[in-house]
């Protein structure tokens, strides 16, 4: 009998979901995620821009705080290539008499190199190591500097404050959803298996929450936060604050799932068989809706970054001498100096390539949560 | 259908009168009072302040009155169209907020219907052209479109507009027109400046209805009763616009729900950024300055504007879809 031979492509499909009913529900999801390639790109850019914060200070040449008067609003420096060989022109800044604004002339003739791994400011990192070495940077005996995403008003490096920045923007997002997880699942469960009354007041309380607009009501609540505490305390209440309104999204998410499983045979079953609530609830309930619950909280994400942003943006978020990049977009609040230095507008990128990467990484976690459809 | 309008009507009254509890603790929870600054102030142009005048003040403003008491108070002023006293601008505030409030409103209405003109013929193109190019290109504007925060979006717009086509941007009017009565000139000075707005305030959610557009004409366009009409040989046009799109349309009408507290949020938060006369600016000031009643009064408003909104979405699904009964 002659046998026709299939094509390599769909040979390779068909060897590819032979296994399903045989690997773990662990292996089709991650090879789901694998495939669509956006998420996977917005999951390796956010790992990046962790990496970036945590290595902020080596990465950045100069200390986030450090005043420099000589460099007001100075622009990104231009980099000239000597060779291969990447230098920075001389910079001096001088008062323009007649409107008072500093103006910068550059002199290209003495050309300054960028070297790599220089000594500069100690710092510590991850609270153990302590060091000095910068990734990149000039001789810190010139009197030039390098700003390579522009200075600030008071002179302070654009660039490391980004990086710096991120800690609180990127933080906030994680520690505020968990938070919020940890609520919405535990009030979600509760008001979907146990129904009746306390599935009723659940609601109602969710509903009068959602009746008020978001930001108005997150500026309210921050606005009653006293300015003068410690920055770490801030932060936590900051998210805490974020938290409070973004967990009823995700209780109505979790009730609805925890319904639909409470109606489940396998659910009667374990209570036939005498299984008590609390067992119900982390063996059956949990593990079913957790799939659910994580891909909720990634999309939940990006909402409490541009929360805290928009927060501190205002005024009411975290405040100086904090950084993050809503306070640092603070300073482009004004259109005359936005249009004058528009290298201050640089946080917002970060902030949208953040928020990007993580409805990326969130769209492609919902597809891989149901691999069989 | 009067039965289910009623009834929603009475649940929205107690939803907003809980609304106001939550609103008038939030905003007395911070501790001391405009009165401390005011107090302060007094006491820093005119010298001593004697005790007993402080006491007047404090009496006068009822701030030392338990929380419950204060709250009747204001409420029961409410109910009369008085929303007390500001306490910075020294005038009712009734008197400071409507203005204001019709401006936000005509902003967040006007932005709702421009994200449905931009959102519905782009989302049914984006269907009907699937997995082409534009089609991708639709798809990752609406990605970012989604991503960027409001008040950036203002930024750029307003960094752009006043450095490439140099106009006066920022506020509702032109100085000349700010303070005149409204005329035919003053309307059209409002609409050029209007537009930055509307157009920033309705791209995120432009954004998003774009990409509910698209997925359920998607989903619409694999019944059978559009492969029939294909079939008895109707153009592809009257197809598309008469039988798929209208079906499609629900879905949209449900998300408008849903896009409000977005919209509202960030109409706040761009009049910041643009100076608008609207309640955005006031408010977040109120609230720094503690000027309570002037801030509860602004949240109340803007949460009456998302619940009412809320109706009226839902009561616009029942008239375009038969298929809800509202009981």
């Amino acid at each position: 009998m002659a046998q026709v031979a299939a094509p390599a492509n769909v040979k390779r499909a068909a060897k590819k979901n032979q296994d399903v009913s045989q690997v773990s529900q662990f292996t089709l999801m991650r090879r789901r995620f694998m495939q669509s390639k956006l998420s996977v790109a917005g999951g390796i850019l956010l790992i990046l821009m962790y990496l970036m914060a945590i290595f902020a200070p080596f990465l950045g040449p100069y200390p986030y705080d450090l005043i420099d008067s000589n460099f007001q609003w100075a622009a990104p420096t231009p980099i000239h290539f000597e060779g291969l060989r990447p230098s920075i022109c001389g910079l001096t800044q001088t008062t323009d008499p007649a409107t008072f604004s500093f103006v910068y002339t550059t002199d290209c003739t003495k050309l300054t190199p960028i070297n790599f791994f220089v000594h500069g400011a100690s710092y510590r990192l991850l609270y153990f190591f302590t060091s000095d070495i910068h990734l990149f940077g000039i001789e810190s005996t010139t009197d030039q500097k390098l700003f390579i995403w522009g200075a600030d008003r008071q002179g302070r490096d654009l660039f490391t404050r980004v990086l710096i920045g991120a800690r609180v923007s990127l933080s906030v997002g994680l520690v505020g959803v968990a938070l919020a997880t940890i609520l919405g699942s535990i009030l979600g469960t509760a008001s979907g298996y146990f129904g009746g009354a306390i599935d009723n007041v659940m609601q109602r309380v969710i509903e009068l929450i959602q009746s008020v607009p978001t930001l108005p009501l997150y500026a309210t609540i921050a606005a009653a936060l006293p300015h003068d505490m410690p920055v770490v305390q801030r932060f936590f209440l900051i998210t805490i604050v974020l938290s409070l309104v973004s967990w009823t999204g995700l209780a109505r998410q979790v009730r609805g799932k925890v319904m639909s499983y409470r109606a489940a045979d396998y659910t009667s079953a374990a209570r036939i068989a005498g299984g008590s609530h609390q067992r119900i609830i982390m063996t059956h309930m949990m593990p079913n809706a957790l799939s659910h619950i994580i891909v909720v909280a990634a999309l939940a994400v990006p909402g409490t970054i541009l929360g805290e942003t928009g927060l501190s943006f205002l005024g009411l978020g975290m405040l100086p001498p904090a950084v993050s990049w809503g306070v640092l977009l603070r300073d482009a609040q004004q259109v005359q100096v936005v249009t004058t230095y528009p290298w201050l507008m640089i946080p917002a990128v970060a902030v949208i390539l953040a928020v990007v990467c993580f409805q990326l990484l969130g769209d492609g976690l919902r597809d891989a949560v149901d691999p069989y459809g | 259908m009067l039965n289910y309008i009623v009834r929603r009507l009475l649940y929205m009254v107690v939803t907003l009168f809980f609304v106001s509890i939550l609103s008038f603790i939030l905003i007395e929870l911070p501790p001391g009072s405009y009165l401390d600054t005011e107090i302060s102030r007094l006491q820093s142009v005119g010298g001593n302040l004697s005790v007993q005048a402080i006491q007047d003040l404090r009496a006068r403003y009822g701030v030392d009155d338990p929380l419950p008491l204060k709250y009747w108070k204001w409420i029961s002023g409410v109910v009369h169209g008085d929303f007390g006293e500001s306490f910075e601008y020294k005038v009712p505030v009734g008197s400071l907020i409507w203005d204001r409030l019709a401006f936000s409103l005509a902003l967040s209405f006007s932005s709702i219907i421009f994200s449905w003109l931009i959102s519905i013929p782009i989302g049914v193109y984006s269907a009907t052209h699937r997995y082409t190019i534009p089609d991708y290109i639709i798809t990752l504007i609406q990605f970012i479109g989604v991503a960027i925060p409001e008040f950036l979006i203002a930024l750029v717009l307003m960094v752009v507009a006043s450095r490439t086509f140099h106009q006066d941007v920022g506020g509702l009017f032109s100085q000349r027109f700010n303070d005149a009565p409204w005329s035919v000139g003053k309307f059209i000075d409002f609409l050029k400046h209007a537009w930055i707005p509307i157009v920033v305030i309705s791209l995120g959610s432009t954004a998003w209805l774009t990409r509910v557009m698209r997925a359920n004409l998607l989903d619409v366009l694999n019944a059978q009763y559009v492969q029939t009409a294909r079939a008895k040989g109707l153009k592809e046009g009257v197809v598309i616009w008469k039988h798929a799109v209208r079906n499609a349309l629900h879905p949209l009408i449900m998300a408008a729900g849903g896009i409000l507290p977005a919209l509202i949020s960030g109409e706040v938060i761009v009049s910041i950024v643009l100076n608008l006369p609207t309640t955005g600016p006031l408010f977040i000031n109120a609230l720094i300055k503690q000027d309570m009643y002037l801030a509860v009064t602004f949240l109340m408003f803007l949460s009456i504007m998302l619940v009412v909104g809320n109706l009226l979405a839902d009561l616009a699904l029942a008239w375009v879809d038969p298929r809800i009964r509202l009981e």
